[in-house]
Protein backbone atom coordinates (compact mmCIF):
# COMPACT_ATOMS: atom_id res chain seq x y z
CA UNK A 1 0.00 0.00 0.00
CA UNK A 2 1.19 3.71 -0.48
CA UNK A 3 1.78 5.10 2.40
CA UNK A 4 -1.56 7.07 3.71
CA UNK A 5 0.83 10.59 5.43
CA UNK A 6 2.11 10.71 1.45
CA UNK A 7 -2.11 11.07 0.43
CA UNK A 8 -2.61 14.79 -0.63
CA UNK A 9 -6.14 15.49 -2.87
CA UNK A 10 -6.53 18.49 -5.03
CA UNK A 11 -10.18 17.50 -4.84
CA UNK A 12 -10.79 20.09 -2.00
CA UNK A 13 -9.27 23.22 -3.28
CA UNK A 14 -10.28 22.60 -7.33
CA UNK A 15 -14.21 22.04 -5.75
CA UNK A 16 -13.44 25.43 -3.93
CA UNK A 17 -11.76 26.99 -7.27
CA UNK A 18 -15.45 25.93 -8.92
CA UNK A 19 -17.63 27.54 -6.32
CA UNK A 20 -15.48 30.70 -6.49
CA UNK A 21 -15.67 30.89 -10.17
CA UNK A 22 -20.10 30.39 -9.99
CA UNK A 23 -20.26 33.05 -7.21
CA UNK A 24 -18.15 35.87 -8.71
CA UNK A 25 -17.89 35.11 -12.17
CA UNK A 26 -21.16 34.08 -12.80
CA UNK A 27 -22.14 36.94 -15.06
CA UNK A 28 -19.28 36.32 -17.65
CA UNK A 29 -20.30 32.57 -18.22
CA UNK A 30 -23.81 33.93 -18.59
CA UNK A 31 -22.44 36.49 -21.06
CA UNK A 32 -20.85 34.01 -22.77
CA UNK A 33 -23.87 31.42 -22.78
CA UNK A 34 -26.01 33.51 -23.92
CA UNK A 35 -23.95 35.25 -26.77
CA UNK A 36 -22.81 31.16 -27.73
CA UNK A 37 -27.02 29.84 -27.02
CA UNK A 38 -28.08 33.31 -29.31
CA UNK A 39 -26.14 32.46 -32.39
CA UNK A 40 -27.08 28.62 -32.10
CA UNK A 41 -30.07 28.87 -31.98
CA UNK A 42 -29.97 31.33 -35.04
CA UNK A 43 -28.33 28.49 -36.94
CA UNK A 44 -30.80 25.76 -36.28
CA UNK A 45 -33.80 28.24 -36.90
CA UNK A 46 -32.34 29.00 -40.34
CA UNK A 47 -31.41 25.20 -40.95
CA UNK A 48 -35.33 24.69 -39.64
CA UNK A 49 -37.38 27.33 -41.47
CA UNK A 50 -35.90 26.27 -44.89
CA UNK A 51 -37.97 23.76 -46.49
CA UNK A 52 -36.48 20.29 -46.31
CA UNK A 53 -35.53 20.39 -50.60
CA UNK A 54 -33.88 23.61 -50.00
CA UNK A 55 -31.44 22.04 -47.30
CA UNK A 56 -31.11 19.08 -49.80
CA UNK A 57 -30.26 21.25 -52.63
CA UNK A 58 -27.50 23.31 -50.61
CA UNK A 59 -25.72 19.90 -49.17
CA UNK A 60 -25.58 18.96 -52.75
CA UNK A 61 -24.17 21.98 -54.33
CA UNK A 62 -21.46 21.82 -51.41
CA UNK A 63 -21.13 18.38 -52.13
CA UNK A 64 -20.72 18.88 -56.05
CA UNK A 65 -18.26 21.77 -55.07
CA UNK A 66 -15.64 20.19 -53.08
CA UNK A 67 -15.70 17.05 -55.44
CA UNK A 68 -16.87 17.39 -58.99
CA UNK A 69 -18.39 14.12 -59.00
CA UNK A 70 -21.75 13.56 -60.24
CA UNK A 71 -22.29 9.69 -58.33
CA UNK A 72 -21.16 11.21 -54.86
CA UNK A 73 -23.85 14.64 -55.32
CA UNK A 74 -26.40 12.48 -55.88
CA UNK A 75 -25.35 10.01 -52.83
CA UNK A 76 -25.53 12.83 -50.52
CA UNK A 77 -29.11 13.47 -52.31
CA UNK A 78 -30.25 10.61 -51.44
CA UNK A 79 -28.77 10.21 -48.43
CA UNK A 80 -30.31 12.99 -46.69
CA UNK A 81 -33.51 12.34 -48.09
CA UNK A 82 -33.52 9.24 -46.40
CA UNK A 83 -32.94 11.39 -43.44
CA UNK A 84 -36.57 12.79 -44.04
CA UNK A 85 -38.36 9.11 -44.80
CA UNK A 86 -36.85 7.94 -41.38
CA UNK A 87 -38.73 10.81 -39.72
CA UNK A 88 -35.23 12.99 -38.14
CA UNK A 89 -35.36 15.75 -40.27
CA UNK A 90 -36.17 18.24 -37.19
CA UNK A 91 -33.76 16.50 -35.20
CA UNK A 92 -30.95 16.36 -37.59
CA UNK A 93 -31.70 19.77 -38.17
CA UNK A 94 -31.35 20.49 -34.26
CA UNK A 95 -27.87 18.12 -34.12
CA UNK A 96 -26.55 19.33 -37.24
CA UNK A 97 -27.12 23.17 -35.96
CA UNK A 98 -25.52 22.00 -32.70
CA UNK A 99 -22.16 20.76 -35.19
CA UNK A 100 -21.99 23.60 -37.13
CA UNK A 101 -21.48 26.38 -33.74
CA UNK A 102 -19.31 24.07 -32.12
CA UNK A 103 -17.17 23.81 -35.49
CA UNK A 104 -17.47 27.48 -36.30
CA UNK A 105 -15.95 28.33 -32.81
CA UNK A 106 -13.52 25.46 -33.49
CA UNK A 107 -12.29 27.31 -36.19
CA UNK A 108 -11.86 30.36 -34.98
CA UNK A 109 -10.03 28.77 -31.90
CA UNK A 110 -8.19 26.08 -33.76
CA UNK A 111 -6.64 28.26 -36.80
CA UNK A 112 -4.94 31.10 -35.25
CA UNK A 113 -3.69 28.95 -31.94
CA UNK A 114 -2.39 26.56 -34.97
CA UNK A 115 -1.02 29.43 -36.98
CA UNK A 116 0.86 31.00 -33.12
CA UNK A 117 2.29 27.36 -32.52
CA UNK A 118 4.21 27.09 -35.87
CA UNK A 119 5.52 30.13 -35.59
CA UNK A 120 6.87 29.65 -32.01
CA UNK A 121 8.52 26.72 -30.67
CA UNK A 122 7.96 27.51 -27.34
CA UNK A 123 4.13 28.26 -27.53
CA UNK A 124 3.79 24.47 -29.28
CA UNK A 125 5.94 22.77 -26.50
CA UNK A 126 3.26 24.78 -24.06
CA UNK A 127 -0.26 23.70 -26.34
CA UNK A 128 0.64 19.95 -27.48
CA UNK A 129 0.27 18.73 -23.67
CA UNK A 130 -2.66 20.48 -23.33
CA UNK A 131 -3.99 19.31 -26.26
CA UNK A 132 -3.03 16.03 -25.15
CA UNK A 133 -4.50 16.21 -21.88
CA UNK A 134 -7.94 17.85 -23.89
CA UNK A 135 -8.05 14.76 -26.36
CA UNK A 136 -7.69 11.76 -23.43
CA UNK A 137 -9.43 13.07 -20.27
CA UNK A 138 -13.25 11.41 -19.93
CA UNK A 139 -15.28 14.19 -21.78
CA UNK A 140 -17.59 13.86 -18.20
CA UNK A 141 -14.85 15.16 -15.85
CA UNK A 142 -15.21 18.43 -17.87
CA UNK A 143 -18.70 18.14 -18.31
CA UNK A 144 -19.77 18.81 -14.80
CA UNK A 145 -18.20 21.88 -14.32
CA UNK A 146 -19.24 23.38 -17.80
CA UNK A 147 -22.83 22.82 -16.20
CA UNK A 148 -22.24 24.18 -12.95
CA UNK A 149 -21.10 27.32 -14.91
CA UNK A 150 -23.37 27.22 -17.86
CA UNK A 151 -26.27 25.80 -16.92
CA UNK A 152 -28.01 22.80 -18.51
CA UNK A 153 -28.72 22.55 -22.38
CA UNK A 154 -26.74 23.38 -25.86
CA UNK A 155 -24.48 26.09 -24.30
CA UNK A 156 -22.36 23.13 -22.37
CA UNK A 157 -22.78 20.67 -24.71
CA UNK A 158 -21.10 23.03 -27.47
CA UNK A 159 -18.13 24.13 -24.86
CA UNK A 160 -17.48 20.26 -24.12
CA UNK A 161 -17.44 19.33 -27.89
CA UNK A 162 -14.85 22.06 -28.46
CA UNK A 163 -13.09 20.90 -26.09
CA UNK A 164 -13.24 17.73 -27.25
CA UNK A 165 -13.20 18.40 -30.97
CA UNK A 166 -10.46 21.51 -31.43
CA UNK A 167 -7.00 19.57 -31.00
CA UNK A 168 -7.20 17.78 -34.30
CA UNK A 169 -7.45 21.12 -35.87
CA UNK A 170 -4.79 22.91 -33.85
CA UNK A 171 -2.19 20.27 -34.34
CA UNK A 172 -3.18 19.93 -37.99
CA UNK A 173 -2.63 23.95 -38.66
CA UNK A 174 0.87 24.19 -37.13
CA UNK A 175 1.82 21.10 -38.76
CA UNK A 176 0.45 22.53 -42.59
CA UNK A 177 1.82 25.80 -41.53
CA UNK A 178 5.58 24.19 -40.98
CA UNK A 179 5.37 21.81 -43.77
CA UNK A 180 5.07 25.10 -46.06
CA UNK A 181 8.35 24.95 -48.14
CA UNK A 182 10.90 26.86 -46.34
CA UNK A 183 12.70 28.09 -49.81
CA UNK A 184 9.25 29.73 -51.39
CA UNK A 185 8.39 31.69 -47.77
CA UNK A 186 12.33 32.96 -47.96
CA UNK A 187 11.49 33.45 -51.73
CA UNK A 188 8.63 35.75 -50.63
CA UNK A 189 10.60 37.23 -47.84
CA UNK A 190 13.49 38.06 -49.97
CA UNK A 191 11.07 40.08 -52.25
CA UNK A 192 9.89 42.07 -49.85
CA UNK A 193 6.68 40.36 -48.17
CA UNK A 194 5.63 41.39 -44.58
CA UNK A 195 5.17 38.54 -42.59
CA UNK A 196 1.27 39.47 -42.57
CA UNK A 197 1.51 38.77 -46.56
CA UNK A 198 3.54 35.94 -46.39
CA UNK A 199 0.76 34.32 -43.87
CA UNK A 200 -1.97 34.90 -45.89
CA UNK A 201 -0.72 35.03 -49.24
CA UNK A 202 1.41 32.42 -48.91
CA UNK A 203 1.70 29.97 -45.72
CA UNK A 204 -2.04 29.52 -44.94
CA UNK A 205 -2.90 29.05 -49.28
CA UNK A 206 -0.42 26.14 -49.07
CA UNK A 207 -1.68 24.72 -45.43
CA UNK A 208 -4.95 24.44 -46.78
CA UNK A 209 -4.94 20.95 -47.43
CA UNK A 210 -3.25 20.14 -44.27
CA UNK A 211 -5.85 22.01 -42.25
CA UNK A 212 -8.71 21.32 -44.07
CA UNK A 213 -7.91 17.59 -43.27
CA UNK A 214 -7.90 19.15 -39.64
CA UNK A 215 -11.05 20.20 -40.07
CA UNK A 216 -12.47 17.32 -41.22
CA UNK A 217 -11.26 15.12 -38.03
CA UNK A 218 -12.64 17.97 -35.52
CA UNK A 219 -15.80 17.36 -37.40
CA UNK A 220 -15.90 13.88 -37.25
CA UNK A 221 -15.27 14.26 -33.58
CA UNK A 222 -17.48 16.81 -32.56
CA UNK A 223 -20.43 13.69 -34.21
CA UNK A 224 -19.18 11.43 -31.67
CA UNK A 225 -19.79 13.52 -28.82
CA UNK A 226 -23.70 13.69 -30.00
CA UNK A 227 -24.72 11.42 -27.61
CA UNK A 228 -23.06 12.35 -24.94
CA UNK A 229 -23.58 16.20 -25.45
CA UNK A 230 -27.48 14.94 -24.95
CA UNK A 231 -27.19 14.07 -21.58
CA UNK A 232 -27.01 17.59 -20.50
CA UNK A 233 -29.62 18.57 -22.33
CA UNK A 234 -29.00 19.15 -26.08
CA UNK A 235 -31.39 17.92 -28.34
CA UNK A 236 -31.33 16.73 -31.34
CA UNK A 237 -30.47 12.81 -32.67
CA UNK A 238 -28.26 12.36 -29.32
CA UNK A 239 -31.39 12.55 -27.58
CA UNK A 240 -33.60 9.99 -29.56
CA UNK A 241 -30.23 7.36 -29.07
CA UNK A 242 -30.88 8.01 -24.92
CA UNK A 243 -34.01 7.91 -25.27
CA UNK A 244 -33.91 4.71 -26.74
CA UNK A 245 -31.67 3.19 -24.66
CA UNK A 246 -33.28 3.95 -21.92
CA UNK A 247 -36.70 2.86 -22.90
CA UNK A 248 -34.91 -0.36 -24.65
CA UNK A 249 -36.45 0.32 -27.42
CA UNK A 250 -34.07 -1.00 -30.03
CA UNK A 251 -35.40 0.05 -33.50
CA UNK A 252 -35.65 4.03 -32.27
CA UNK A 253 -32.04 3.96 -31.53
CA UNK A 254 -31.16 2.58 -34.13
CA UNK A 255 -33.01 4.82 -36.70
CA UNK A 256 -30.97 8.04 -34.77
CA UNK A 257 -27.74 6.12 -35.11
CA UNK A 258 -28.23 5.66 -38.55
CA UNK A 259 -28.97 9.04 -38.24
CA UNK A 260 -26.02 10.32 -36.86
CA UNK A 261 -24.23 7.89 -39.20
CA UNK A 262 -25.20 9.58 -42.29
CA UNK A 263 -24.96 13.10 -41.05
CA UNK A 264 -21.10 12.26 -40.41
CA UNK A 265 -20.72 10.57 -43.88
CA UNK A 266 -22.10 13.77 -45.69
CA UNK A 267 -19.71 15.90 -43.57
CA UNK A 268 -17.03 13.82 -43.97
CA UNK A 269 -17.19 13.53 -47.85
CA UNK A 270 -17.56 17.36 -48.67
CA UNK A 271 -14.71 17.94 -46.49
CA UNK A 272 -12.11 15.87 -47.79
CA UNK A 273 -13.49 16.77 -51.04
CA UNK A 274 -12.04 20.11 -49.91
CA UNK A 275 -9.08 19.37 -48.67
CA UNK A 276 -8.29 16.98 -52.02
CA UNK A 277 -9.38 19.52 -54.70
CA UNK A 278 -6.86 22.32 -53.45
CA UNK A 279 -4.32 19.25 -52.97
CA UNK A 280 -4.62 17.87 -56.38
CA UNK A 281 -3.45 21.91 -57.78
CA UNK A 282 -1.38 23.09 -55.76
CA UNK A 283 1.16 20.96 -53.51
CA UNK A 284 2.37 18.86 -56.50
CA UNK A 285 5.12 21.50 -57.03
CA UNK B 1 24.42 52.11 -58.59
CA UNK B 2 24.36 49.18 -56.66
CA UNK B 3 27.28 48.77 -55.27
CA UNK B 4 27.58 46.28 -52.06
CA UNK B 5 30.73 46.26 -49.15
CA UNK B 6 30.98 43.88 -46.99
CA UNK B 7 33.17 44.57 -44.32
CA UNK B 8 34.44 42.25 -41.65
CA UNK B 9 31.56 39.53 -41.73
CA UNK B 10 31.97 37.01 -39.32
CA UNK B 11 28.43 34.38 -39.03
CA UNK B 12 28.56 31.63 -36.25
CA UNK B 13 25.82 28.96 -36.08
CA UNK B 14 25.76 27.43 -32.42
CA UNK B 15 24.57 28.43 -29.22
CA UNK B 16 28.24 29.83 -27.79
CA UNK B 17 28.24 33.03 -30.65
CA UNK B 18 30.19 35.36 -28.43
CA UNK B 19 33.11 32.58 -27.37
CA UNK B 20 33.08 31.62 -31.23
CA UNK B 21 33.30 35.28 -32.55
CA UNK B 22 36.37 35.32 -29.90
CA UNK B 23 38.20 32.77 -31.19
CA UNK B 24 37.40 33.76 -34.91
CA UNK B 25 38.97 37.21 -33.78
CA UNK B 26 41.98 35.43 -32.86
CA UNK B 27 42.65 33.92 -36.14
CA UNK B 28 41.56 30.15 -35.71
CA UNK B 29 40.11 28.33 -38.37
CA UNK B 30 36.78 26.60 -38.10
CA UNK B 31 37.73 23.15 -37.36
CA UNK B 32 39.85 24.65 -33.84
CA UNK B 33 36.68 26.95 -32.82
CA UNK B 34 34.16 23.54 -33.71
CA UNK B 35 36.15 21.51 -31.21
CA UNK B 36 36.82 24.95 -28.70
CA UNK B 37 33.52 26.18 -28.62
CA UNK B 38 30.78 23.59 -30.73
CA UNK B 39 29.82 26.11 -32.73
CA UNK B 40 29.84 25.86 -36.73
CA UNK B 41 31.46 29.04 -38.74
CA UNK B 42 29.96 30.12 -41.53
CA UNK B 43 31.57 33.34 -42.63
CA UNK B 44 34.68 34.41 -40.97
CA UNK B 45 36.11 37.90 -41.29
CA UNK B 46 34.62 38.24 -44.72
CA UNK B 47 35.71 41.58 -46.65
CA UNK B 48 34.84 42.27 -50.08
CA UNK B 49 33.86 44.79 -52.83
CA UNK B 50 31.14 44.51 -55.20
CA UNK B 51 31.35 46.51 -58.27
CA UNK B 52 28.02 47.74 -60.08
CA UNK B 53 26.90 46.61 -63.25
CA UNK B 54 29.11 43.59 -63.12
CA UNK B 55 28.51 39.77 -62.28
CA UNK B 56 30.14 39.05 -59.48
CA UNK B 57 31.04 35.76 -59.08
CA UNK B 58 31.23 34.36 -55.47
CA UNK B 59 32.97 30.07 -55.78
CA UNK B 60 33.13 27.82 -53.54
CA UNK B 61 32.88 24.34 -52.34
CA UNK B 62 29.42 22.66 -50.68
CA UNK B 63 30.04 24.45 -46.88
CA UNK B 64 32.24 27.05 -47.83
CA UNK B 65 29.69 29.67 -46.72
CA UNK B 66 28.88 30.93 -49.94
CA UNK B 67 25.29 31.02 -49.76
CA UNK B 68 25.63 32.16 -46.45
CA UNK B 69 27.49 35.14 -47.13
CA UNK B 70 24.70 35.91 -50.46
CA UNK B 71 21.96 35.73 -47.77
CA UNK B 72 24.01 38.48 -45.43
CA UNK B 73 23.19 40.67 -48.88
CA UNK B 74 19.30 40.97 -48.25
CA UNK B 75 19.95 40.14 -44.82
CA UNK B 76 17.72 36.95 -44.67
CA UNK B 77 21.07 35.89 -42.58
CA UNK B 78 21.94 38.59 -40.13
CA UNK B 79 25.86 38.39 -39.41
CA UNK B 80 26.98 37.42 -35.57
CA UNK B 81 29.32 40.65 -36.79
CA UNK B 82 30.46 43.20 -39.06
CA UNK B 83 28.91 45.71 -41.56
CA UNK B 84 26.99 45.23 -45.19
CA UNK B 85 27.10 48.44 -46.86
CA UNK B 86 24.64 49.40 -49.76
CA UNK B 87 26.10 52.24 -52.04
CA UNK B 88 27.52 53.58 -48.70
CA UNK B 89 24.29 52.82 -46.20
CA UNK B 90 24.71 50.14 -43.56
CA UNK B 91 21.87 47.78 -44.31
CA UNK B 92 22.07 46.11 -40.60
CA UNK B 93 20.70 49.48 -39.88
CA UNK B 94 17.42 49.28 -41.42
CA UNK B 95 14.48 48.66 -39.83
CA UNK B 96 12.18 45.74 -40.46
CA UNK B 97 10.11 48.17 -42.56
CA UNK B 98 12.81 49.81 -44.59
CA UNK B 99 14.10 46.87 -44.53
CA UNK B 100 11.35 45.49 -46.53
CA UNK B 101 11.29 48.60 -48.83
CA UNK B 102 14.99 47.79 -49.45
CA UNK B 103 14.16 44.32 -50.55
CA UNK B 104 11.39 45.49 -52.87
CA UNK B 105 13.93 47.83 -54.65
CA UNK B 106 17.35 47.42 -54.79
CA UNK B 107 17.60 43.61 -54.57
CA UNK B 108 15.87 40.54 -55.42
CA UNK B 109 16.96 36.86 -55.50
CA UNK B 110 16.76 34.12 -57.83
CA UNK B 111 16.81 30.13 -55.79
CA UNK B 112 18.85 27.02 -56.41
CA UNK B 113 15.55 25.40 -56.03
CA UNK B 114 13.30 27.97 -57.66
CA UNK B 115 11.24 28.42 -54.70
CA UNK B 116 8.04 29.71 -57.19
CA UNK B 117 4.62 29.52 -55.16
CA UNK B 118 3.28 26.72 -56.56
CA UNK B 119 -0.40 27.88 -55.75
CA UNK B 120 0.15 31.14 -58.10
CA UNK B 121 0.19 31.22 -61.72
CA UNK B 122 3.66 32.22 -63.57
CA UNK B 123 2.65 35.52 -64.21
CA UNK B 124 1.53 35.94 -60.52
CA UNK B 125 4.79 34.76 -59.25
CA UNK B 126 6.56 36.80 -61.49
CA UNK B 127 4.83 40.44 -60.49
CA UNK B 128 4.81 39.22 -56.63
CA UNK B 129 7.77 42.04 -55.97
CA UNK B 130 5.90 44.57 -58.31
CA UNK B 131 2.67 43.78 -56.23
CA UNK B 132 4.55 43.74 -52.85
CA UNK B 133 5.74 47.08 -53.88
CA UNK B 134 2.44 48.20 -54.35
CA UNK B 135 2.29 48.37 -57.90
CA UNK B 136 -1.54 48.68 -59.37
CA UNK B 137 -2.37 45.01 -60.63
CA UNK B 138 -2.67 46.40 -64.38
CA UNK B 139 0.62 47.97 -64.39
CA UNK B 140 2.48 45.12 -62.94
CA UNK B 141 0.95 42.87 -65.15
CA UNK B 142 2.79 44.95 -68.22
CA UNK B 143 5.90 44.83 -66.14
CA UNK B 144 5.34 40.81 -65.66
CA UNK B 145 4.24 40.06 -69.43
CA UNK B 146 7.31 42.20 -70.95
CA UNK B 147 9.94 39.86 -68.77
CA UNK B 148 8.30 36.69 -69.61
CA UNK B 149 8.71 37.62 -73.07
CA UNK B 150 12.19 38.35 -72.68
CA UNK B 151 12.46 34.72 -71.11
CA UNK B 152 11.10 33.11 -73.94
CA UNK B 153 8.28 31.78 -71.71
CA UNK B 154 5.94 34.02 -73.61
CA UNK B 155 1.84 31.76 -73.96
CA UNK B 156 3.03 30.18 -69.77
CA UNK B 157 1.29 33.09 -68.12
CA UNK B 158 -1.57 31.29 -67.07
CA UNK B 159 0.31 27.89 -66.41
CA UNK B 160 1.24 26.52 -62.79
CA UNK B 161 4.88 26.07 -61.70
CA UNK B 162 4.34 22.15 -61.90
CA UNK B 163 3.54 22.21 -65.63
CA UNK B 164 7.28 23.49 -66.38
CA UNK B 165 10.10 21.86 -66.43
CA UNK B 166 12.80 22.35 -64.50
CA UNK B 167 14.67 25.03 -67.02
CA UNK B 168 11.81 26.67 -67.66
CA UNK B 169 11.17 27.65 -63.90
CA UNK B 170 13.94 28.58 -63.44
CA UNK B 171 13.46 30.73 -66.28
CA UNK B 172 9.84 32.17 -64.12
CA UNK B 173 12.42 32.41 -61.30
CA UNK B 174 15.01 35.19 -63.42
CA UNK B 175 12.11 36.75 -65.01
CA UNK B 176 10.54 37.43 -61.14
CA UNK B 177 13.71 38.47 -60.13
CA UNK B 178 14.07 41.06 -63.31
CA UNK B 179 10.33 42.05 -63.10
CA UNK B 180 11.12 43.45 -59.68
CA UNK B 181 13.66 46.44 -61.14
CA UNK B 182 16.13 46.24 -58.13
CA UNK B 183 19.63 47.53 -59.17
CA UNK B 184 20.82 44.27 -57.36
CA UNK B 185 19.80 40.61 -58.91
CA UNK B 186 21.47 37.62 -56.27
CA UNK B 187 21.43 34.02 -57.67
CA UNK B 188 22.58 31.72 -55.69
CA UNK B 189 23.18 28.45 -57.39
CA UNK B 190 20.46 29.41 -59.90
CA UNK B 191 22.15 26.82 -62.84
CA UNK B 192 23.03 24.36 -60.12
CA UNK B 193 19.67 22.10 -60.55
CA UNK B 194 19.87 22.40 -64.08
CA UNK B 195 21.34 19.50 -66.71
CA UNK B 196 24.06 20.32 -68.81
CA UNK B 197 22.50 21.73 -71.84
CA UNK B 198 19.88 23.55 -70.36
CA UNK B 199 22.45 25.33 -68.06
CA UNK B 200 24.69 26.57 -70.88
CA UNK B 201 21.64 27.78 -72.61
CA UNK B 202 20.18 30.03 -68.87
CA UNK B 203 24.17 30.98 -68.60
CA UNK B 204 24.43 32.56 -72.33
CA UNK B 205 20.32 33.86 -71.66
CA UNK B 206 22.05 35.54 -68.48
CA UNK B 207 24.96 36.66 -70.23
CA UNK B 208 22.40 38.22 -73.23
CA UNK B 209 20.20 40.03 -70.91
CA UNK B 210 22.78 41.82 -68.97
CA UNK B 211 24.65 43.51 -71.76
CA UNK B 212 21.43 45.13 -71.96
CA UNK B 213 20.73 45.70 -68.50
CA UNK B 214 23.94 46.00 -66.63
CA UNK B 215 22.14 45.01 -63.40
CA UNK B 216 24.97 44.43 -60.32
CA UNK B 217 24.84 40.49 -60.42
CA UNK B 218 26.10 38.40 -57.49
CA UNK B 219 26.43 34.96 -58.71
CA UNK B 220 26.90 31.79 -56.68
CA UNK B 221 28.00 28.95 -57.76
CA UNK B 222 30.40 25.61 -57.05
CA UNK B 223 30.95 25.10 -60.49
CA UNK B 224 34.72 26.78 -61.90
CA UNK B 225 33.61 26.49 -65.70
CA UNK B 226 30.69 28.14 -65.07
CA UNK B 227 32.11 30.96 -62.82
CA UNK B 228 35.13 31.56 -65.52
CA UNK B 229 32.48 31.71 -68.74
CA UNK B 230 29.65 34.50 -66.85
CA UNK B 231 32.12 36.43 -63.89
CA UNK B 232 34.04 39.49 -64.34
CA UNK B 233 34.98 39.02 -61.32
CA UNK B 234 35.79 36.11 -59.11
CA UNK B 235 35.74 35.55 -55.34
CA UNK B 236 36.83 32.00 -53.70
CA UNK B 237 35.24 30.90 -50.51
CA UNK B 238 36.73 28.05 -48.13
CA UNK B 239 35.77 26.96 -44.82
CA UNK B 240 34.07 30.25 -44.39
CA UNK B 241 37.14 32.67 -44.93
CA UNK B 242 37.91 34.41 -48.41
CA UNK B 243 39.98 32.79 -50.18
CA UNK B 244 41.34 35.07 -53.73
CA UNK B 245 38.98 37.80 -55.23
CA UNK B 246 40.50 38.84 -58.41
CA UNK B 247 39.69 38.44 -62.69
CA UNK B 248 39.31 35.20 -64.55
CA UNK B 249 42.57 35.32 -65.81
CA UNK B 250 44.36 35.99 -62.19
CA UNK B 251 42.60 32.92 -60.98
CA UNK B 252 43.26 31.22 -63.64
CA UNK B 253 47.31 32.26 -63.88
CA UNK B 254 47.65 33.12 -60.51
CA UNK B 255 45.91 31.34 -58.00
CA UNK B 256 46.53 32.28 -54.50
CA UNK B 257 47.35 29.17 -52.64
CA UNK B 258 47.15 25.32 -53.28
CA UNK B 259 43.44 25.23 -52.90
CA UNK B 260 43.11 27.34 -55.31
CA UNK B 261 45.62 25.65 -57.72
CA UNK B 262 43.58 22.76 -57.21
CA UNK B 263 40.47 24.26 -58.35
CA UNK B 264 41.79 25.67 -61.51
CA UNK B 265 44.05 22.78 -62.27
CA UNK B 266 41.17 20.14 -61.95
CA UNK B 267 39.10 21.96 -64.61
CA UNK B 268 37.81 20.07 -67.87
CA UNK B 269 40.67 20.76 -70.89
CA UNK B 270 39.53 23.69 -73.19
CA UNK B 271 37.78 26.18 -70.89
CA UNK B 272 38.63 29.19 -70.26
CA UNK B 273 40.95 29.72 -73.14
CA UNK B 274 38.74 31.91 -75.07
Amino acid sequence: MFPENLHYSIRGPVNDFIEMLVINYGWVFKAISHALLQSVLLIESALRGLPWWCVIIIFMVGAWYSSRRIILTAAVGILLFLVGVLGLWDLTMQTLALMLMATIVSVLIGVPVGIIAAKNGFVRGTILPILDIMQTMPSFVYLIPALMLFGLGKVPAILATIIYAVPPLIRLTDLGIRQVDKEVVEAATAFGGSPIRILFGVELPLATPTIMAGLNQTIMMALSMVVVASMIGARGLGEQVLNGIQTLDVGKGLEAGIGIVILAVLLDRITQGFGKTRAGGVTNG
Amino acid sequence: MGKIEIRNVFKIFGHQEDKALELARQGLGKEEILSQSGCSVGLNNVSMTIDPGKIFVIMGLSGSGKSTLVRHLNRLIEPSSGEVLFDGKNILDLSPKELRKFRTHHISMVFQSFALMPHRTVLQNVIYGQRVRGTARQKAREIGQQWIDAVNLSGYENKYPHELSGGMRQRVGLARALAADTDVILMDEAFSALDPLIRAEMQDQLLELQTKLSKTIVFITHDLEEALRIGSEIAILKDGELVQVGKPADILNNPANDYVARFVERRPVGVGAE
